[in-house]
């Protein structure tokens, strides 16, 4: 691997300072960069490395919404009995050692449209917490690889409306165990939340028609007849725009019948 | 260049790396613990698995400096004390769980974490918690026999496929 300097900030404000130098990009869990590093498709000058900070630690629930610490683990948020739903998703990434190391805050910064923490966090209209500002999760995914973060700006933590009901279920793409297409589903008192990830060209997105026809009947029946468009979806050797569409279709049905 | 620390089995140990050595490159290259293989260095072979902290980790998909100060268990420290073979390495023997051998150490230590977690895994949760171990010989079925019969279970003579 090519040569970089590696610092290891003891607080967030060192980390924001370390960020701040040209070249600098921040480290988490490391499961996609270390691999994107060794590829050189990513060559930065200096890794941040912020595994080591306090304040991007710890889960908690309280007054109804679950705070997860930016440099928490996949398997820490699996074990964590609050948000069934996210625990499920959590379980599901990877491998168990790849769930060891990478974080939530490492892939929802990184926003791949395959990956599947975005779901959770549209699906539960979640608020992502930075160093500088919290960011609604409807305004927070721009695009493939694209977040609302500013140059520099950390994410501390995820914060989570508990659900009544919610589930995640993926279709896997069985070499990279990423999601082929992946949906989330959650009904709470402010409604219903469909979101799609692995299907689109602009990365996770909301499945606003589904989410109506369950809005009044949160079940799988509720669905009969409703398919989602190919329109703007990814087609690759894995599967064509209308498979996947098909497939935002069954995996939805799925996921309501799993929460419900 | 800078100063790394941890335990390796047991042992306190240190060295100077650099900013990109991999945990993977340190056990094997300065410490000399060859034990730990590199298969496919992109994190999706499982052969240079092994344990930081109590956790599982692919050894090549992390930095030596991130495991300052940690815990570090490899194949090395999985022998029993008189240097005979562990549970988990003899039951490999047993059932003859590998054919080159490379993947071993790392189906070894993803084994271990795996009987630390669940210690009656059945056959389905044993495939599924070797998700991320890529062997090229065995078809994985004597791997899953010997993780069985490791975690002090019966080991059927058929398996589902």
């Amino acid at each position: 691997m090519y040569a970089f300097d590696f610092e290891r900030p003891s607080t967030l404000d060192e980390a924001v300072a370390a960020l701040g130098a040209e070249g600098a990009q921040a480290l988490a869990g490391g499961q996609t960069l270390i691999p994107t590093l060794k590829q050189r498709l990513a060559m930065p000058e200096t890794l941040v490395s912020l595994t080591g900070l306090a304040e991007l630690k710890g889960i908690s629930a309280s007054g109804g919404v679950l705070t997860v610490g930016a440099a928490s683990t996949h398997a820490e948020v699996a074990r964590q009995t609050d948000h069934p739903g996210l625990a499920g998703l959590a379980g599901g990434i990877g491998d168990p050692h790849v769930r060891n190391r990478g974080t939530i805050g490492g892939s929802v910064a990184n926003n791949d449209p395959s990956a599947c923490y975005p779901a959770a966090v549209l699906g539960s209209g979640a608020m992502v917490v930075t160093n500088a500002r919290e960011i609604a999760a409807d305004d927070y995914f721009t695009g493939l690889f694209e977040t609302a973060l500013e140059e520099g700006e950390i994410i501390t933590a995820l914060r989570f409306p508990i659900p009544e009901k919610s589930a995640y279920v993926k279709f896997e793409q069985p070499a990279s165990r990423f999601a082929l297409v992946g949906v989330f589903v959650s009904k709470s008192e402010g409604g219903v939340r469909v979101a799609v990830t692995g299907a689109s060209e602009e990365g996770v997105f909301r499945w606003s028609e589904a989410e109506a026809a369950l809005a009044s009947d949160f079940s799988p029946a509720a669905l009969d007849g409703l398919s989602a468009s190919a329109e703007n979806l990814i087609g690759d050797i894995h599967g064509s725009p209308a498979y996947r569409a098909h497939l935002i279709g069954v995996l939805t049905k799925r996921a309501v019948a799993a929460a419900a | 260049m800078a100063q790394v620390s941890m335990t390796v089995n047991g042992t306190p140990v240190s060295g100077e790396v650099e900013g990109r050595t991999l945990l993977s490159t340190f056990l094997r290259d300065t410490l000399e613990l060859t034990g730990t293989h590199v298969g496919c260095d992109t994190g999706q072979c499982g052969a240079c698995t092994i344990h930081v902290n109590g956790a599982s980790v692919k050894s090549c998909n992390m930095f030596a400096l991130e495991a300052d100060g940690a815990a570090v268990t490899t194949i090395e420290g999985m022998a029993n004390a008189d240097g005979s073979l562990g549970t988990i390495q003899q039951a490999f023997q047993d059932h003859h769980g590998l054919q080159c051998g490379f993947c071993t150490p790392g189906m070894v230590m993803t084994a271990a974490a795996l009987l630390e977690e669940n210690p009656k895994p059945t056959e389905a949760e044993i495939r599924s918690y070797l998700s991320g171990n890529l062997c090229r010989c065995t078809g994985y079925h004597n791997i899953v026999k010997a993780i069985l019969a490791a975690s002090g279970q019966e080991v059927a003579k058929e398996f589902a496929a």
